[in-house]
């Protein structure tokens, strides 16, 4: 059986009932987004801000390939050289707001490609306190 | 208007030196560099030093000497060392002081940098499996390479330069040539960067001694004029290293805004360059930064690296000590290790590796974390 979900931190992931959503800022004087939420723009440099879920489908903008395993600390998930698998990472831009960056669940060269469509979900780090410690990814959708 | 000279030089051999730590690694430089200038520690009248991961600088006059001089720590990312020497050279140039040294040494842990993003809670940026900056540049050469078509053959071609280079640098790590096709099928880390085609965290020391250049003559015969020393912070809308949003807008990153305001204060341009030293991270960036210079326009790079024009006898030589890909990145010494490689080859002392045709005007420049840049144009 599935274990419940945890998310690697509810104030940048949040797991609904209609699936994960990623907190971010948005400028309220100029239309500025920012992920994870922070208390001014960059843009403007206003405090004008506020809290928004971000959207969850967007277009590859940059990609490349995790090919070693991440240094543990800090590094959640499976680190060791003989059980690590390499991970996609890239950026999404979400039309009209921004680009996030993100792991993506594809992580082979031959199946990326700028401007490929892609949506919201979650990957497993790692389980902590019989619950599976997930973070947020991007997969290639239709 | 005060001119400043760089008179006095010393490195410490870059690589893994086990036993000494960073900080001796500095003090072992500025010995060298004042020998170099025929100075003692006691008349030097100010320093600006820094590292990343090996300490404190200011500390190291417990072994220098107690001389009571002012010493400032510098800590500002990748531009460590070009800020101690940009702060060394406004301080000449303010009239406070003559005669200064800027300090930069660094040992960090093996393996790509562990980037710590969170001071209290959970981490959870690197916890996700972010937050390494090889990702960063993996990331930006993919999407140039395809924007501008750059070939993963030219890629190859800049770190093989490298490892040529450096056989001939007493003082790089990595001395040992390379082929294009070894670079090529070493392990892919970054997609599509391979093992040698990136540098590796490592350490060394350096230090520069400047004073005000109608005294030079009285430590030098050949004494270095430091005509730019430039450092930004990024803008609105550019593509940085450790960026978890990036925003929809885009503007030049960093080292165009530095590398312009470099080229307008030293009044003159890219093509009176005569040897550069280019942030090699990884083999894409030296490509990226030759454009991002201003040194050829975007997609170039693809022609020039197949004519060897970076290459010593080339017409631009690019990292002639073998740059960070062969020296690795010390982060706190790695900027002054780019001009310490420059004065020797204005001064025309740089032996076997030495730029043909008497150089006249150098160049060096560093990106990085967290979105920073130093250039710094030199003349004889």
């Amino acid at each position: 059986m599935a274990l419940t979900q945890l998310s690697i931190k509810d104030t940048i992931l949040e797991l609904t009932d209609d699936g994960p959503r990623l907190i971010g800022m948005r400028c309220k004087d100029c239309d500025n987004h920012v992920f994870p939420y922070q208390e001014g723009c960059n843009r403007c440099t206003g405090t004008n801000v506020e809290k928004i879920r971000l959207g969850t489908k967007g277009k590859l903008w940059a990609w490349t390939v995790q090919g070693f395993p991440p240094k543990a600390p800090p590094y959640l998930g499976e680190a060791s050289p003989e059980k690590f698998q390499p991970y996609g990472v890239g950026y999404v831009e979400i039309d009209g707001q921004l680009k996030v960056e993100a792991r993506l669940t594809e992580s082979d060269p031959e199946k990326l490609q700028v401007g490929m469509p892609m949506e919201l979900t979650t990957v497993v780090l790692c389980e902590e306190d019989d619950r599976d410690l997930v973070t947020y990814a991007f997969e290639p959708c239709a | 208007m005060t001119r400043i000279a760089i008179v006095g030089i010393g490195i410490h051999p870059f690589g893994r030196t086990e036993g000494v730590s960073g900080q001796d690694q500095g003090s072992y430089a500025v010995r060298a560099a004042c020998k170099d200038a025929g100075v003692e520690w006691g008349d030097i009248e100010f320093a600006y030093g820094g590292s990343m991961a090996a300490g404190a600088a200011d500390t190291m006059v417990s072994k220098l000497g107690l001389t009571g001089l002012q010493f400032i720590n510098v800590a500002n990312g990748c531009a460590t060392g070009g800020s101690a020497l940009l702060s060394a050279y406004s301080t000449i140039k303010s009239g406070a002081y003559d005669l200064g040294i800027a300090i930069g040494f660094d040992k960090h842990e093996r393996g790509a940098f562990r980037v710590k993003t969170a001071s209290t809670g959970r981490d959870w940026y690197g916890g996700t499996g972010l937050a390494l900056t090889t990702q960063f540049f993996g990331m930006k050469i993919n999407r140039y390479m395809s924007e501008y078509g750059i070939s993963q053959r030219t890629l190859a071609r800049v770190s093989a330069k490298a490892f040529r280079n450096a056989e001939l640098n007493e003082n790089a790590w990595r001395r040992k040539p390379l082929s294009e096709e070894e670079i090529l099928h070493s392990a892919m880390l970054s997609y599509p960067l391979t093992q040698y085609m990136f540098c590796s965290p490592g350490e060394g020391g350096v230090a520069l001694i400047l004073a005000r250049a109608d005294q030079a003559h009285k430590y030098t015969d050949k004494p270095i004029f430091l005509d730019a020393a430039v450092v930004k912070s990024r803008r609105f809308g550019s593509f940085e290293v450790l960026a978890p949003s990036l925003a929809l807008d885009w503007s030049a990153g960093p080292t165009v805004d530095t590398s312009k305001k470099a080229f307008e204060l030293a009044g003159i341009g890219p093509e009176d360059v005569d040897v550069a030293q280019l942030q090699d991270t990884e083999s894409g960036a030296e490509i990226m930064h030759m454009a991002e210079n201003g040194f050829c326009e975007h997609g170039e790079q693809e022609f020039m690296l197949e004519k060897g024009e970076t290459e010593i006898g080339g017409r631009l030589p690019v990292n002639t000590d073998g740059g960070c890909l062969a020296n690795g990145e010390p982060v706190g010494a790695s900027g002054l290790r780019q001009v310490y490689e420059i004065v020797h080859q204005l001064r025309g002392d740089a032996g076997t590796r030495q730029v043909p045709n008497n150089p006249k005007v150098g160049y060096t420049h560093v990106y990085g974390s967290p979105g920073i840049s130093g250039v710094n144009i030199l003349s004889r």
